[in-house]
């Protein structure tokens, strides 16, 4: 429905002003920019609550409108069922490589794609076609429960990084890969990982009945900045933006999980009062000198003369008759 | 068949929707009533119906469904029903030559590798054969439940390969349902029963989710049931709301449900 306004640059958007609808459009323009403005791996992050299909098909329609080729490797849903809701003209950009239908060759139909997900994904490393591309994987966590993590991770670190092949003759050609990755499903282990990999990193939160966007871009040589968004998609995968928090600079550990204070379980006292510093300050250390002392060191004999040592064996007492130095030969 | 379940859940037996997967989650509480409800539903709206029973025999769910107004000994003589009885027929594959393939063949490997013999029974079972069956609606994927599956032995992944299968098949290819049930045993440290339960989650469309009630058990509220769309498809504003909670109480034929803190026994 806006396929103009959708091609915009990033220039254009300042200068036009801000208000009303003009205003949600600038946003939305905004939001699916800067997700895709890293390149290389952008990670989706969903929950079971906050399902990030509709935002990854939202992503392949922003990046169809811009006139890129888009590979979609489908293992969760029916090709019919993805390409539900897309326009004839950004269906026909999109190819479709349909795991879902026989992953694992139960059919014998000989309908299974060669080579199993691995094949399809290295074929599309190798891809010759000129012109930016995008690559959605749909999803990224049922390759996960299906091959080892590092062999997933290569793969992946492969098709991001084509680009920059020695061989490839035009170095500024942006790959895009989208990957859905089901955050409940995998162990802190593999989500380490895949992050590590990102560029980009987008985890679908909300509350009620709006879902909000963590984005936390790691641009190269720089502080890794976060943002949230508040959006919500509409029936034509377009974004209706609702709000934006602030871009913040310092890195964010996890938004999964919050910040811990370490000093609030302290089994000591960081600070003292004005009490207890004073009872501090009076305080004598055993190695100062002073005069007390040089008084209690001289008059040392007299203190000796009047120490005694009393003992009192116990009634159990294990007292040995012999002489426990017997066998030594003195 | 609970008419006040097809209130919430907005369907009825002349309207079935076709191509989703309904999931059937309980907690610390028997969610069977629902699988109870789907059989009775299903077999009231005409549907051919395979039902994959791990947990009880034909004849509780046969007694049951008497209860909810179907007979499940005549829905299984029209053809109507493709019931497979999972506690008598896995002394079966323990007994019988090695040689014939059967649905739960898994048994007998040590390895307990996928469920594919599984998976060519139910597309066997609901596979329009010829204009006979032509009768009956869409077809329907019943199992009580996957998580007996985890018991025996079978993987998660492996479970859900499954699901993944009958999903291509039923939903897509055939244009029918599947409802299952699984256990969620609330056990952090049981990793395989989690990947199964999110795993399946993130697949389906409708999730029904019965719980038991934070402060024990109750005369007059059994449990509170949630009721998640996951993929409500676009028309998102007229259902605002994703996810609605209500208790219920279990009656002898039927469960009624009500808002939360609502039950008659208290007002």
């Amino acid at each position: 429905m806006n396929s103009p306004p959708l091609s915009l640059g990033a220039g254009q958007q300042v200068m036009t002003p801000s208000k009303g609808v003009g205003e949600r459009k600038i946003r939305r323009l905004e939001m699916l920019e800067s997700v895709l403005a890293l390149g290389g791996l952008v990670l989706l992050r969903d929950s079971v609550e906050w399902e990030g299909r509709s935002l990854l098909k939202a992503l392949i329609k922003k990046s169809a409108l811009r006139g890129e080729q888009v590979h979609v490797l489908g293992c969760e849903v029916s090709e019919e069922e993805f390409r539900e809701g897309f326009d004839s003209s950004i269906n026909s950009q999109l190819v479709y490589h349909d795991l879902f239908r026989d992953p694992l060759n139960w059919s014998k139909t000989g309908e299974a794609l060669p080579g199993g997900p691995l094949g399809v994904l290295r074929a599309m490393c190798s891809r010759t076609g000129p012109g930016p591309v995008t690559i959605a994987l749909d999803s990224l966590s049922w390759l996960l429960l299906h091959l080892p993590c590092t062999t997933v991770c290569q793969t992946l670190h492969a098709l991001s990084h084509q680009d920059s092949r020695p061989g490839d003759s035009s170095p500024v050609e942006h790959v895009h890969v989208l990957g859905l990755l089901h955050g409940e499903l995998h162990g802190p282990g593999p989500m380490g990982t895949l992050s590590a990999l990102a560029r980009t990193e987008v985890t679908l939160s909300g509350t009620r009945s709006q879902a909000s966007a963590h984005i936390l871009y790691r641009r190269p040589q720089q502080r890794p900045t976060h943002e949230t968004h508040w959006f919500s998609i509409l029936s034509d995968f377009g974004v209706d933006l609702q709000g934006v928090s602030p871009l913040k600079s310092q890195p964010h550990p996890d938004p999964l999980t919050p910040p811990v204070d370490p000093t609030t379980h302290l089994t000591f006292n960081l600070h003292l009062s004005k009490k207890e510093k004073e009872a501090k300050d009076s305080l004598t250390l055993p190695f100062q000198f002073s005069s007390e002392k040089q008084q209690a060191l001289l008059c040392r004999g007299l203190g000796q003369a009047t120490s005694h040592i009393f003992y009192e064996p116990d009634a159990y007492d294990d007292l040995d008759q012999e002489d426990p130095d017997d066998d030594l030969d003195i | 068949m609970f008419p006040e379940l097809n209130n919430l859940l907005n369907t009825s037996p002349d309207s079935v929707e076709q191509g989703t997967l309904t999931l059937l989650c309980d907690a610390g509480t028997d969610g069977s009533f629902l699988v109870h409800h789907f059989l009775s539903f299903y077999l009231k709206a005409n549907c051919k119906v395979c039902f994959v029973a791990l947990v009880q025999s034909f004849s509780h769910y046969n007694v049951v469904g008497q209860k909810l107004g179907v007979s499940l000994t005549s829905a299984r003589e029209r053809g109507q029903l493709v019931f497979l009885e999972g506690l008598k027929s896995s002394v079966d594959v323990v007994l019988r030559a090695e040689a014939e393939p059967h649905p739960l063949g898994f048994l007998r490997e040590a390895g307990a590798g996928n469920l594919q013999p599984l998976y060519e029974f139910v597309r066997e079972a609901l596979e329009p054969v010829d204009c006979r069956e032509a009768a009956w609606r869409s077809p329907v994927l019943l199992v009580d439940d996957l998580s007996v599956l985890l018991g025996l032995g079978v993987g998660a992944v492996a479970v859900l390969d499954f699901i993944h299968y009958c999903r291509a098949t039923v939903c897509c290819s055939l244009q029918g349902s599947i409802v299952a049930l699984v256990h969620d045993s609330g056990d952090a440290e049981d990793e395989e029963s989690d990947v199964l339960l999110n795993g399946l989650s993130h697949q389906s469309h409708l999730i029904l989710r019965a719980e038991g009630l934070a402060t024990g058990f109750c005369r007059d509220v059994h449990g509170q049931l949630r009721i998640l769309w996951r993929r409500p498809s676009p028309p998102t504003a007229a259902r605002r709301d994703r996810s609605l909670t209500f208790q219920y109480k279990i009656q002898d034929k039927s469960v009624s449900f009500f808002a939360r803190g609502m039950s008659p026994a208290v007002l």
